[in-house]
């Protein structure tokens, strides 16, 4: 049994390459939680253990839009902010009725990834008519859109239901037992803390699940067919609109379990251009980028090591986003440019012809 | 009476973002690249008229100049290490990436200079109101110096792309680098004037935008910067009218979405007739519809 597996491991590239990226996960989650254990690990790194997980899955969905797709999407953090609030708003609802975090958690994420899945499927018809860089503004438009209704929007319950309102919290009408959900600009407060670096962690997993598994898809293999060469593709008779929106809802409510992780993780959510604007939309996309568009492991590593690096750097007080984003600069350069990797070949080369017995491998 | 009012407070504002647009759209026509930088240049030029009006307390024509020259260095400057590098890069997305560096460097520069604190912007322009139909409407100086640098600056613009031989060899560049090599125009020269031109543009918009919104911070640039983006894809990205159309346009949207609906809504307002122009016409009011061949 053993043997056969060992032959189907070494033929089958693919499975090789998804088991390490597995593997990677569960060791780092693994070594994390000695170190917690341990009593090593700062306050300042536990904090971030969530958010790093948050960070992996939304690069790991927008890698799927980017890398698999081949379009640049712009407006991720909308969907993570429609799974972040439809969840907050069904857990807050939901507090006394299911008592059992683990249930009402599930379910929460569930809704969250519907709701942003929903929003992938109505945003991408119209979106994904459009190409290059237009369908990058629109998507950036319609992130803006969500942040900015969101901003607005008012929500209260009492025992005649809920109430609806863009106005302000008076004009809800409620009963004077009534408890305002969401408030406007304030946002949704008190959402029961259920998630944690574990289900954090088996989250990134399911979303590595989902996402490898459809590259390696007869659908999968479909949407890279379109991103290659779209005319070709429906050439031999691709469903382009189909395979297209399969991808981009898939991304959108793998974004949205994202933002179903945050919400969860801190006391008050609120719809702030730092966590839910285009900027947080860019930041995800440089994870994306810097990580190899199309490559999922790569996505996971750069979101870790670009969201530790500005709170590693953070003994250097005010200069630690500007070192970042030199850094950023450089990598891109030094990844990138056609005169880097000239260089770095010719370096390679002559690293290799320098010592010929070592690198050889005739000594091992 | 309002509603003159509002639209010609629109129009202002929209001129600002025409300037800004006209430089993204330049530098996307030639470069093929979106400059997520340049919105920053805009704060770097308000910044450098500041330190040099209000804190040096020179004159705001010396301060102008200033922020001009600084920022066509600035813009060839990093067009040259950060962008130059990667114009032959495999993906279109890693000039994009490097970019949202600029961005952010720039931005933290201006935070370790400057710090975090918003400043109060002293106008440049000391020109007095203008008061219209017997006192109900008046227009400040800043709007009409806007307006009206705005234009002059498009005309100036449409004539140096029209009749001098720089101004040919950039559509020449812009229609087909390879092409244009052959006939002798130094592309590269091209592609840095480009950027010398758009940024100036942006330093003028950053001086303008602050003298009519006095408020500065190193963020100050972002979100106008994201806007004159919409109003070049609005207008049809690549085109220089399109950019002054779509600019005005969008300056006027959004200041009657704020006076007649919602100061909260108004942004996603004009994000969402973005969305409705662009599903109706793809390549925006003025853009060219290149038809895709296997």
């Amino acid at each position: 049994m053993k043997t056969a597996f060992m032959t189907k491991l070494r033929s089958n590239k693919a499975l090789k390459s998804n088991l390490i990226t597995f593997g990677m996960v569960i060791i780092a989650y693994i070594l994390m939680e000695i170190l917690m254990a341990a009593g090593v690990l700062s306050n300042l790194l536990k904090g971030l253990l969530v958010p790093l997980c948050v960070y992996a899955i939304l690069a790991v969905s927008l890698n799927l839009t980017v890398g698999i797709l081949g379009e640049l999407s712009l407006g991720h953090a909308g969907f993570m902010c429609v799974g972040a609030f439809s969840s907050a708003f069904f857990s807050k609802c939901m507090q006394e009725a299911i008592p059992i975090a683990g249930v009402r958690f599930t379910l929460a994420i569930l809704i969250g990834a519907l709701c942003a899945g929903l929003f992938g499927i109505l945003i991408g018809i119209p979106v994904l008519r459009l190409k290059g860089d237009y369908l990058a503004i629109v998507t950036l438009a319609f992130g803006e859109i969500i942040k900015n209704l969101v901003n607005i929007l008012y929500i209260g319950i009492d025992e005649n239901g809920f109430h609806f309102s863009t106005k302000s919290s008076l004009e809800l009408n409620m009963s004077e037992n009534g408890k305002i959900i969401i408030q406007g600009a304030q946002g949704i407060t008190g959402t029961p803390n259920d998630s944690g670096f574990t289900v954090g962690i088996l989250l990134l997993l399911i979303t590595l699940f989902i996402v490898l598994n459809l590259i390696h898809s007869r659908d999968g293999r479909a949407i890279m067919a379109i991103r290659d060469n779209t005319i070709a593709a429906e050439s031999v008779g691709i469903n382009i609109t189909k395979y297209k929106l399969m991808a981009f809802s898939i991304s959108a409510a793998l974004a949205g379990v994202a933002g179903v992780l945050y919400a969860h993780n801190i006391s008050t959510l609120t719809a702030l251009p730092k966590n839910f604007g285009y900027n947080m939309s860019i930041m995800i996309l440089v994870f994306v980028v810097l990580g190899g568009v199309g490559n999922i492991r790569g996505s996971i590593i750069a979101a870790v090591i670009l969201t530790l690096l500005p709170e590693l750097l953070r003994g250097l007080n005010d200069y630690r986003m500007l070192i970042y984003a030199v850094v950023l600069i450089a990598m891109m350069l030094f990844n990138w440019a056609p005169s880097c990797i000239r260089w770095r070949e010719k370096m390679t080369y002559w690293l290799k012809s320098k010592k010929p017995v070592k690198n050889s491998g005739k000594e091992a | 009476m309002s509603f003159v009012k509002y639209l010609i407070s629109g129009i202002s504002l929209g001129s600002v973002y025409a300037l800004i647009a006209l430089g993204y759209t330049m530098v996307y026509g030639i470069a093929k690249m979106l400059n997520f930088a340049h919105g920053d240049v805009i704060m770097i030029g308000a910044f450098t008229t500041y330190t040099i009006c209000s804190t040096l307390g020179m004159s705001p024509a010396v301060g102008v100049l200033a922020a001009v020259v600084l920022c066509t260095l600035l813009g060839m400057g990093i067009e040259k290490v950060a962008y130059k590098p990667l114009r032959k890069a495999s993906s279109p997305l890693a000039v994009l990436i490097t970019a949202i560096g600029v961005s952010y460097l720039l931005q933290n520069v201006a935070l370790l200079i400057f710090g975090a604190n918003t400043k109060a912007f002293a106008s440049v322009v000391s020109f007095p109101a203008l008061e219209l139909a017997g006192g109900a409407i008046s227009v400040t100086g800043e709007t009409i110096v806007t307006i009206l640098s705005c234009i002059a600056i498009m005309i100036c613009l449409m004539i140096f792309i029209k009749k001098t031989k720089a101004g040919q060899a950039m559509l020449a560049v812009s229609e087909d680098k390879g092409a244009a090599q052959l006939m002798g125009i130094n592309v590269n020269g091209t592609i840095a004037l480009t950027f010398a031109i758009g940024s100036a543009l942006a330093a003028i918009a950053g001086v303008l935008l602050c003298s009519a919104y006095p408020s500065l911070n190193p963020y100050t640039g972002s979100m106008p910067g994201i806007k004159a983006f919409v109003a070049a894809v609005f207008g049809g990205i690549g085109s220089i009218p399109g950019a002054f159309i779509g600019g005005i346009l969008l300056g006027i949207i959004e200041i009657f979405a704020k006076a007649y609906i919602s100061s909260q809504v108004a942004d996603a307002i004009v994000f969402a007739v973005l969305i409705v122009v662009l599903l109706i016409k793809p390549t925006g009011i003025l853009g060219r519809n290149i038809q895709e061949k296997v």
